[in-house]
């Protein structure tokens, strides 16, 4: 039975009922899309529609079209797949490891979260079929016979790893996002009034009918995905920083790396998450659900994670002093003061100093300075990746082979064709699922219930309250 | 009389609580229940009802076992037997090298391996039709279903049995 202390200020407010929260969640599921969609779904595509056009010239072209030359071989195309990764590991890891730590406040962002994973996975995952050149081949990191392609793939490389990494946490996330949201889906579907969409999420439903035994073992099964998604979610961005640091490029080969990438994974994750939920709150007018509470819970964890990075930038510079290795000091040298200086900077300024505002309750707990700091946190996310992977190439061992990277337009092109469909694809989804998860918040509601004095806390809901004998039973 | 077989008495609930301490008091009086539906997990359910404890997990833990073995059979026969090579100076086989790949296949053998295990217990499936007693019940209403004719009491004792324990209404359903 929940107790929930009477000083724990509510999860949910407005003294929704579990018909409130049906009503309000599936609201937008149900009805047409607003105008505010259509605008939104229609530039989604248009910005889609313009990246394909450039990702096909890539693939056409190959990857000459590209601002690579052959001292920078990685830029934005890496840049882009470890930004777009870590992105995706704040779903996975507000459902499962929040889940673990009975979080309850997940239960309002988790959906969204996850289903932003997913779509950040994808984005990421199309970078690695972009900067192969020739995607047609990608199976050749498959370990296929030999005869498909030369040998088996080499399972020493990190890269192999990767491959292993990413499709496993794609496919799991996935699988763990569609599970908790059978539930939902066939509470659409017994509210469907047409044949249509009585059909479709009656299939999507998969024949959910909640009866005790099936939630039973639903709990079971949640809390085993999250138990295997939480050291999953760890191993993707250990394996993807692995990328880097099993190579012998000083800058990159640093044992402080896993945890460094895990830590700034999450943090500009979160920061997406807020981005979004901070819209789609507002347009879905569901305030009620992702309270400043939420908010500033997650802005708590952008200043821990913001945190871990800004000290792992600052043991790297110290490592590279410290260990007395003359390339590596170079490497760290030239970062801040090279001719990347900026963007090194940029990179400081953003992961930071900007996430150290938080400890300010007046702004962590404010909307607008909550959306602005979580797109800062994303640009320095981004050019964090940018540095390590192009400061660390462009001086390379040779001072005669030292270059700068420039990216052209189809750089540009490919990167705004992963916002596109980014976009595209969530928007999809918060017109056609629903964006929070009912089942899990009216688990919560009862909890959680502004209206509830903290005494009763557990038996009554509201005006509603049941026999009070029967608190006494169940204790 | 007549076949009560898959003829159901259905007692709609308002609240978690009261249809969890309306099951005690049920059974109490001697009524079997079939099931009960929610629109959320109820914590205490399965006690409540006195459903045993699911064995999924380990089904889950086969999985796990399964992958991990299949994961290390592959990496280990390409990389060593195969088609031994030397990568940077190190043994063909390998095992250290190979957990990031063993671990990953585990994960996903035990998450798919479980989540069929699941759809297959609780017969789910795409095209499934759910025996549905109460649409209200994946909205605000608990329901708990009782089959007559696994029942020794009559219809109106039931009934009278399901009101008493804070029933909001009592209807009847015919499979």
């Amino acid at each position: 039975m929940h107790v929930t202390s009477s000083v724990r200020p509510p999860l949910i407010t407005g003294g929704k009922t579990y018909a409130d929260v049906t009503e309000d969640i599936c609201r937008q599921v149900e009805g047409k899309p607003t105008k505010e969609w259509k605008i939104a779904f229609t530039i989604s595509v248009i910005v889609l529609a313009y990246g394909t056009a450039c990702l096909f010239w890539t693939w056409w072209e190959g990857l000459g079209v590209w601002g690579l030359n052959k001292t920078v071989g990685w830029a934005w195309d890496i840049t882009n797949f470890v930004w777009w990764v870590g992105i995706g590991h704040a779903g996975t890891l507000i459902s499962a490891i929040l889940l673990l730590f009975r979080q309850k406040w997940r239960t309002s962002i988790n959906r969204a979260a996850e289903a932003m994973t997913i779509f950040a996975v994808l984005c990421a995952a199309s970078f690695i079929l972009m900067h192969m050149g020739r995607p047609w081949l990608a199976y050749w990191a498959l370990p296929l016979p030999n005869a498909f392609g030369s040998l088996w793939v080499n399972f020493n490389s990190p890269l192999v790893w990767d491959v292993f990494a990413i499709s496993t946490y794609f496919s799991v996330s996935l699988v763990f996002w569609y599970i908790g949201l059978i539930p939902d889906l066939a509470t659409i579907r017994d509210r469907a009034q047409n044949k249509v969409s009585r059909y479709i999420y009656g299939t999507l439903a998969m024949g959910w009918n909640g009866s005790a035994k099936t939630w039973a073992r639903y709990e079971y099964i949640s809390l085993i995905l999250a138990g295997l998604s939480t050291p999953l979610v760890l191993s993707v961005h250990t394996i993807v920083s692995m990328d880097f640091a099993t190579s012998v490029i000083p800058g990159w080969h640093t044992t402080i790396f896993p945890p460094y990438f895990v830590a700034g994974a999450i943090f500009s994750g979160f920061a997406m998450v807020q981005n979004l939920m901070l819209i789609t709150r507002v347009v879905y007018r569901l305030e009620d659900y992702i309270t400043l509470e939420h908010i500033e819970s997650m802005n708590k964890v952008i200043t821990l994670t913001g945190s871990i990075v800004g000290v792992a930038y600052l043991t790297e510079f110290f490592i590279a002093w410290y260990s007395g290795v003359e390339y590596e000091s170079y490497a760290f040298i030239n970062r801040a003061t090279g001719p990347y200086w900026w963007a090194y900077w940029t990179m400081m300024t953003c992961n930071v100093i900007s996430p150290q505002l938080f400890w300010s309750r007046s702004i962590r707990r404010s909307v607008t300075w909550t959306f602005f700091i979580s797109v800062i946190v994303n640009i320095g996310m981004w050019f964090e990746r940018f540095v390590i992977i192009v400061t660390s190439l462009h001086r390379d061992y040779l001072p005669s082979s030292w270059a700068m990277f420039s990216p052209t337009m189809y750089d540009i092109g490919d990167y705004i064709f992963s916002f596109g469909f980014f976009f595209t694809l969530f928007l999809l989804f918060s017109k056609y699922l629903p964006v929070i998860n009912m089942a899990e918040v009216k688990s919560v509601i009862r909890s959680s219930s502004e209206k509830l004095p903290a005494k009763v806390a557990g038996v009554a809901k509201g005006e509603r309250v049941a026999n009070p004998t029967f608190n006494k039973d169940a204790e | 009389m007549a076949d009560l077989h898959g003829k159901y008495l259905v007692g709609v609930y308002d609240d978690d609580e009261v249809i969890l301490h309306a099951i005690s008091k049920i059974r109490k009086a001697g009524v079997k229940i079939s099931e009960v539906y929610s629109p959320f997990a109820i914590h205490g359910m399965d006690e409540a009802l006195g459903h045993s404890r699911t064995r999924i997990g380990i089904a889950a833990f086969m999985f796990g076992v399964t992958g991990c073995i299949c994961a290390l059979c592959l990496t280990i026969w390409t990389m060593g037997i195969d088609w031994p090579m030397i990568v940077g100076g190190k043994d063909p086989i390998s095992i250290p090298n190979y957990i990031p790949v063993t671990f990953e296949l585990t994960v996903l053998f035990t998450a798919f391996g479980m989540v069929g295990t699941f759809l297959v217990t609780n017969n789910l499936g795409p095209g499934v039709n759910p025996n549905m007693f109460d649409p209200r019940s994946t909205d605000n209403k608990f329901v708990m279903a009782i089959e007559l004719g696994k029942n020794k009491l009559t219809e109106e004792q039931i009934s009278q049995v399901l009101k008493d324990s804070g029933a909001e209404e009592v209807n009847i359903k015919q499979f």
